[in-house]
């Protein structure tokens, strides 16, 4: 006998006898790479399209720091602080705690990661005290402490904008208050030397408009209206793919907005210290019409004609500038208008259903605005070519018509459908989302609260001070300037006309009037 | 025959098939995750749930960890599967099988008030995938066979 007992044949086979399956799973694994490939037919590569090339990155290094002062310091002001750089210390220890429970609110390290502006928040003007103190507290905090004792001696605060604007060690304003005040107060801001970020919507009235646009191109002062939207990465992408004619002729736009919650319908709580002590509201009412003290009016003014436009001003803009920047559309040559006061009756003057229609004759296209601030069923901005539709949020996702006659091959060997989106663009599809309330969730998937730039995720309205920055610093005019700010500003104020005067409203584009 | 467990060859044999069948699909996992070039263990980690979520959302958040994760994930799960298949050291990949699998389902308990973030078409309470074959492999512990069929035979061949 040997050492080792003999290995039979039998053996051989019981010891390689799974071997074929292998084999054919190898067989399997190849044939299925192979359909693969078919299957992933890609047409941006058809095309030539490089969808994913980094949008240049925005320098803030060097140059001289800009003395900020800000003018309106409630939501929306202590926002933009935000966005600049300049959280209030509870809200960063906010955001600090909020991510040690809750690893995906990213917040923090978003807010801590995001770039030093090289600026210095040195005034500050709000009419309610209770803002005033915190935005002090907040223009103090450049070193984004989640604790601050007292107020830095370089920060003062203004309870006139006039003096803010007469201060010398002021470069540039950020005005944030609602939009009844925004004219006057560009216009002495561009009076005074200041540069102006102004919030959106441009004005309350058409005349206005008129003055802001006239004063700031005679100042030649650097001005960004705040539509944050022009930062965001998809909708420069959707610009790209829309010059390149992906689409085919555009007819049909539709743009939307839907919220459902006091918060997304202007029903802004109001502060417990607001009282005519607190409230300076000779000084609110003062470019409008006089009114008795109303707490409930300054904090929820978008209700009422006297101090804005409602979804006109508020978000039909949003959805007017993102079209406009990626089209160029300009003022239409006609807008129709209907709505009603249908959920909200609450005591508000302004619409909470509104539909626009707006006429590109010389375009041939039209642009219709719904808007219902009663259901949030999801309707993006849909933009319809003969070729193909394009869906333009933060993401993009091109699909391909069955009559277009630009992919009639693809169509025909079956390598797209219209089931299907043929191209998409998602910047930053591998991150998970951290964001908590309806209307942050309704701005995010709008590209109205962050982007993604080289895979970081960043704060759009950080992006869009930070151009108006370095503009100031180059002495350029920034994405958002007077001209795109004043064709914003008409267009809103064409629907808002269209529906308080139920008529159908027209612009002269040679003599620059509504008629 | 002279099979350790009594089995008979029809128990025998069926025990292959279990064996071959959990092996390929674990080897297929391996290899779509191989050749799929934006794999990553990333999302599957950071959205994970139930009382071991901070560990495994840590994972996610270091991107070396998240590397050295991936690739033994993806050379675990072929080799478990190449294992399985050809029947090579039966008793220590069905063990390493146990531990991956256990971690997948640990990542994702599949529990009452889990907000389940993966698309995936299951409909799942306690019990899912991942747990059913982590007791399928314990039984292939069980019930060895690579030394019957498989390369086992050859590397434990019975010396005289």
């Amino acid at each position: 006998m040997s050492d080792v007992k003999k290995f039979s044949r039998r053996d051989v086979v019981k010891t390689l006898a799974t071997i074929p399956v292998l084999g054919a799973l190898g067989y399997g694994v190849l044939k299925k790479i192979d359909s693969q490939k078919k299957k992933v037919y890609n047409i941006a590569d058809d095309l030539g399209l490089n969808l994913y090339d980094e949008p240049e990155l925005i320098s803030s290094k060097g140059g001289q720091t800009i003395r900020l002062g800000i003018i309106g310091t409630g939501g929306r002001g202590k926002y933009l602080l935000e966005a600049a750089g300049f959280a209030h210390p509870d809200t960063v220890k906010h955001w600090r705690d909020q991510f040690q429970i809750n690893k995906s609110d990213t917040r923090y390290g978003d807010y801590m990661g995001q770039d030093d502006l090289n600026i210095e928040i040195r005034g500050v003007c709000d009419i309610f005290d209770v803002h005033a103190e915190q935005a002090l507290l907040s223009a103090s905090n450049a070193a984004k402490a989640t604790s601050l004792d007292e107020v830095s001696p370089g920060v003062t605060r203004y309870r006139n904008y006039r003096d803010l604007l007469k201060a010398p060690d002021i470069d540039a304003v950020i005005i944030a208050t609602p939009d009844h005040w925004h004219a006057q107060m560009g216009i002495d801001a561009a009076k005074a030397g200041k540069h102006i970020y102004i919030e959106k919507g441009l004005t309350r009235t058409v005349e206005e408009a008129f003055a802001l646009r006239e004063t700031v191109k005679e100042t030649g002062v650097v001005f960004q209206l705040g539509h944050q939207g022009r930062q965001t990465a998809s909708f420069n992408k959707a610009k790209q793919l829309i010059d390149k004619n992906i689409l085919g002729k555009i007819s049909l736009i539709e743009v939307c907005t839907n919220r459902n919650d006091p918060n997304g319908a202007w029903v802004y709580p109001i502060h417990p210290e607001a009282n005519e002590n607190t409230i300076d509201w000779k000084q609110f009412t003062e470019p409008t019409k006089h009114h008795p003290f109303s707490a409930e009016r300054f904090f929820r003014w978008r209700c009422w004609w006297d101090y804005g436009t409602g979804l006109g001003g508020d978000l039909l803009t949003h959805e007017y500038d993102a079209i406009n920047q990626v089209l160029q559309l300009g003022i239409p040559h006609s807008a129709v208008a209907s709505g009603g006061i249908y959920f909200f009756k609450d005591g508000r003057e302004v619409p909470d259903v509104f539909q626009s229609v707006f006429e590109y004759p010389e375009r041939d296209l039209t642009m219709v605005y719904s808007a219902s601030l009663a259901n949030e069923h999801y309707r993006g901005k849909v933009i319809m070519g003969h070729d193909a539709t394009m869906r333009m949020e933060n993401k993009l996702e091109i699909f391909p018509d069955n009559r277009s006659t630009q992919y009639r091959k693809q169509l025909d060997a079956g390598l797209i459908s219209s089931n299907q989106a043929m191209i998409t663009y998602e910047p930053g599809r591998n991150t998970l989302d951290g964001t908590t309330s309806a209307t942050e969730q309704y701005f995010a998937s709008r590209g109205l609260l962050y982007t993604h730039v080289q895979g970081k995720r960043v704060n759009t309205a950080h992006l869009h001070i930070k151009e108006w920055l370095e503009c100031i610093r180059q002495n350029k005019q920034p994405s958002c300037n007077i001209d795109q700010a004043f064709e914003e500003a008409i267009t809103a104020h064409m629907a808002t006309i269209a529906y308080r005067e139920n008529r159908k409203v027209y612009w002269d584009a040679d003599k620059e009037e509504i008629i | 025959m002279n099979l350790p467990q009594q089995l008979n060859t029809s128990q025998l044999y069926s025990l292959v098939v279990v064996r071959v069948l959990l092996g390929w699909y674990l080897l297929y996992e391996g290899l779509a995750k191989l050749f799929s070039p934006y794999w990553s263990a990333f999302g599957y980690l950071k959205s994970s749930q139930g009382f071991l979520s901070d560990f495994f959302t840590s994972l996610a958040d270091n991107s070396q960890a998240i590397e050295v994760i991936n690739f033994l994930n993806i050379w675990g799960l072929i080799a478990i599967g190449l294992a399985l298949i050809l029947g090579i050291l039966g008793r220590f990949s069905t063990l390493m099988g146990v531990l991956l699998l256990s971690l997948y389902y640990l990542a994702h308990p599949p529990l009452l008030h889990v907000n389940e973030v993966l698309v995936t078409n299951e409909n799942t309470l306690w019990v899912d995938k991942n747990l059913i074959f982590i007791a399928v492999l314990l039984v292939l512990y069980l019930f060895p066979t690579s030394k019957e069929v498989g390369f086992d035979r050859f590397i434990y061949r019975k010396k005289a």
